[in-house]
């Protein structure tokens, strides 16, 4: 048993690191450091950096430009950048709709859209919930009915997460009759977001952000041929598009680079005559999320060291969700405690060369971070799911 | 990276598993337990034959030179089938300290018994109001002629009713928590002088107090050197607080599986009780404190064999018992719960797990023990 990584894995994160080091744009680190937003051109500059280097898609087939790396060396890569400080990779085309193409696309598909995807050209979002479907997605009710040579889909997505940066989206939409059973009569679009009558409106949440939108579909023409896999197999689909290997869910590496601001902004803030980071009060909550992380980040390799033998994952996704977003959420909340009344400031009104920005930030975080119990399948959900496929409950 | 045994600790695993399976069933427990010795003399003979006592003692000493990362199968097993003999007390504690603290003499003249299961050793350290402070000791021995008189007193000494020795933390000079005066003696559980007082834990296993009203040693019963011995004390503790991790490990597998089979076949209102989701997730959530208890178990036993520095080591340690302290109360309290009124009777296992995971959690000490020596270790 050794619970460091071998002297190969050792030269893979080095290498990775120093190439961060090197190519890493500073303006892009400044702003994961500062809270700040990214735009589409950040984000995409970030995208096309990676695709250059060749390390943009790992895990699709080579021919599409994956580059054959193990479940470790995709979880090291992605550990680095999240601590260096790298932007998000967006994960609708590279890890949703890429997958989904390279599985169930047609020939035609393929060649029209993963190298779009791969060089960063299009951007794609996710056309999944709508108002009545959250965590029951087969009880969707936007429609696409079959016209000649294209459909006419009506309806409505919400919670699209940077809808208004996309090209394109993927969208499951009703294709069957209204006797079907909710799985059934699902099909899974592609929709260019330029197509007319399309609707993007924002849904502004608490922290202030613009990252989630309502998307409206009116009389909108989609050809039948952007529809992947059969008519009413799109239930097939999402699921696959679910379950695909997702093992950097945990964000170690990020979270690792959030717990160590916290002690440093901690020591500088006073409690009782003495560096908050010393009362005890303070020190023991935060030596307890730090314990969390470290078990976390051996249970994340354990995960990784079982899955080499090449076995799909199963519920130690779930897992890793769950821990990792609690890491995530319980470090806001520290951060923001750290700030005592600097938290409370939220907007500047007028001048706001003097206003700090960073205190600022750390409350409409700590609001912002609530999301992630809540998205990509609740962690109620995540717990559903444990419970069937883990323990057979 | 590799988070597998080796080919030699899987078949140790299997083969202990095995004789638990047999062996050492719930039934068969009870009656070591009802036993007026209380523990089991065959079990103790077999786990001489299968070399579980020889494998952490020096290689020239009898031994196998196995670390703790070798025994964590074995204390997986232990703690799945809550196992009361003195594993822990003699090989974990006791035999440890002759071996890192003793002559070359000590060793060859103690250890080969111990492999051989033919002599028992106690570590008596705790004392009135020390808690978890190892210096803190009011024990003294005070050099007279060719000896040690000894005086004090000793609290819940671990396998102390079975041990033939006890190796001893007395102060031979300072005074308080001082580091420096701290020695360890050897002696004889026969010495005059030595008032014994055995009982039975909450968790079956059983331990004695040790009155010391100048009970004479001699000279050759001091392990290494005089007012030394500290730092040998917390690699010691810290080795033996890594094996309960993986104990718990074992424990906690055993009560999540338990939990898991009663809400399969437990039924109320005309369905199985797992099929109730309030129970589920508590369910899903002992399975999560599981896995994340293993990791911080694993990391534990890897950091006591490490040989790194000894804040590193304390660190590490630290850390896996505050995670370990959490997990056992979690997951005892809700198998407790999730079992109902079956939970709480003497008849189901799981109660005896519920009450060796109430003792896990704060043996070497509990988790605000362990948060202030994570952050004393050089945390920020």
């Amino acid at each position: 048993m050794d619970l460091n990584y071998s002297t190969e894995e050792v030269a893979f994160r080095d290498t990775v690191r120093s190439w961060l080091r090197d190519n890493l744009p500073d303006e892009l680190r400044q702003k994961t450091v500062g809270y700040d937003d990214y735009t589409r051109d950040d984000l995409m500059r970030w995208h096309r950096l990676l695709a250059r280097q060749g390390w943009i898609a790992p895990s699709w087939p080579e021919e599409w430009g994956g580059n054959g790396w193990n479940p470790v060396q995709r979880y090291i890569f992605e550990e680095e950048c999240g601590y260096a400080g790298a932007p998000p990779l967006i994960p609708f085309g590279l890890a949703m709709c890429g997958p989904v193409l390279i599985r169930f696309g047609t020939p035609a598909q393929k060649s029209r859209f993963l190298p779009r995807i791969y060089h960063g050209e299009d951007f794609w979002c996710q056309g999944y919930s709508e108002p009545g479907s959250g965590s029951d997605l087969a009880s969707l009710k936007t429609r696409a009915v079959r016209s000649g040579d294209h459909y006419v889909v009506n309806g409505q997505k919400t919670w699209t997460t940077l809808a208004h940066f996309a090209d394109w989206i993927f969208c499951l939409v009703r294709t069957g009759d209204a006797n079907d059973k909710k799985q059934e009569g699902i099909s899974f679009l592609l929709i260019d977001m330029k197509t007319p009558g399309i609707t993007v409106r924002p849904l502004k949440l608490m922290d202030g952000g613009r990252e989630v939108n309502e998307v409206f579909f009116d009389d909108v023409k989609v050809p039948v041929e952007n529809r992947v896999h059969d008519e009413g197999a799109g239930w097939t689909v999402a699921k696959y598009l679910l379950s695909h290997e997702r093992m950097n869910t945990a964000r170690i590496g990020t979270s690792r680079r959030e717990l160590e601001r916290l002690k440093e902004f901690a020591a500088r803030q006073s409690s009782g005559g003495r560096p908050l980071i010393e009362d005890p009060r303070f020190r023991d909550r935060l030596t307890r999320l730090e314990v969390e992380l470290t078990a976390l980040s051996i249970t994340n390799l354990r995960f990784l060291d079982q899955l080499r033998g090449g076995r799909t994952p199963g519920a130690e996704v779930s897992m890793l969700k769950i821990r990792g977003t609690e890491i995530q959420q319980m470090l806001t909340e520290l951060m923001m405690q750290a700030a005592g009344p600097l938290a409370a400031p939220f907007e500047p009104l007028g001048d706001a060369a003097d206003f700090d920005l960073f205190t600022a930030g750390l409350a409409p975080r700590y609001c912002n971070f609530r999301k992630t119990s809540i998205y990509a399948g609740s962690n109620e959900i995540q717990r559903n799911i444990i419970a069937k496929m883990g323990l057979g409950l | 990276m590799n988070f597998d045994y080796s080919e030699e600790q899987q078949l140790l695993a299997e083969s202990v598993r095995r004789f638990v399976a047999r062996d050492y069933a719930f039934e068969n427990r009870k009656k070591i337990l009802a036993s007026p010795a209380g523990m089991s003399d065959e079990v103790w003979g077999t786990f001489a034959q299968m070399g579980l006592l020889a494998l952490p003692l020096p290689a020239d000493a009898g031994g196998f030179g196995g670390g703790a990362v070798d025994l964590m199968s074995v204390m997986e097993a232990i703690g799945e089938a809550l196992v009361v003999e003195p594993f822990l007390a003699t090989v974990g504690l006791g035999a440890q300290l002759v071996a890192r603290a003793g002559t070359e003499e000590q060793k060859r003249n103690l250890l080969p018994a111990v492999a051989e299961g033919a002599a028992k050793l106690a570590f008596a350290c705790t004392e009135p109001g020390s808690r978890y402070d190892l210096a803190r000791i009011a024990t003294r021995a005070r050099r007279d002629g060719a000896g040690y008189f000894i005086n004090g007193e000793k609290r819940v000494v671990l396998g102390g009713p079975w041990a033939d020795r006890f190796v001893v933390s007395v102060r031979t000079a300072g005074g308080g928590t001082d580091a420096h005066g701290v020695s360890l003696l050897l002696v004889d559980a026969n010495t005059p002088g030595i008032k014994r007082t055995d009982y039975v834990m909450l968790d079956g296993q059983r331990a004695c107090d040790l009155r010391f009203d100048g009970a004479r040693v001699p000279a050759g019963a001091l392990l290494g050197h005089e007012g030394e011995a500290l730092a040998a004390i917390e690699s010691v503790v810290d080795f033996a607080t890594a094996l309960v991790c993986a104990e718990a490990v074992g424990a906690i597998r055993y009560a999540n599986e338990a939990t898991l089979e009663y809400l399969k076949t437990r039924k109320q209102f005309g369905v199985p009780i797992g099929s109730f989701q309030a129970l589920q997730h508590r369910m899903v959530d002992m399975t999560i404190t599981y896995e994340q208890a293993r990791s911080m178990a694993s990391l534990a036993c890897t950091a006591v064999d490490g040989g790194g520095d000894a804040a590193e080591r304390r660190r590490a340690v630290s850390a896996a018992k505050i995670k370990i302290a959490d997990a056992c109360r979690h997951v005892s309290q809700e198998a407790v719960q999730l079992h109902g009124g079956m939970g709480m009777t003497d008849e189901l296992k799981v109660s005896h797990t519920f009450r060796r995971l109430t003792l896990i959690a704060q043996q070497f000490g509990d988790a605000d023990h362990h948060l202030a020596r994570y952050a004393s270790a050089g945390h920020h």
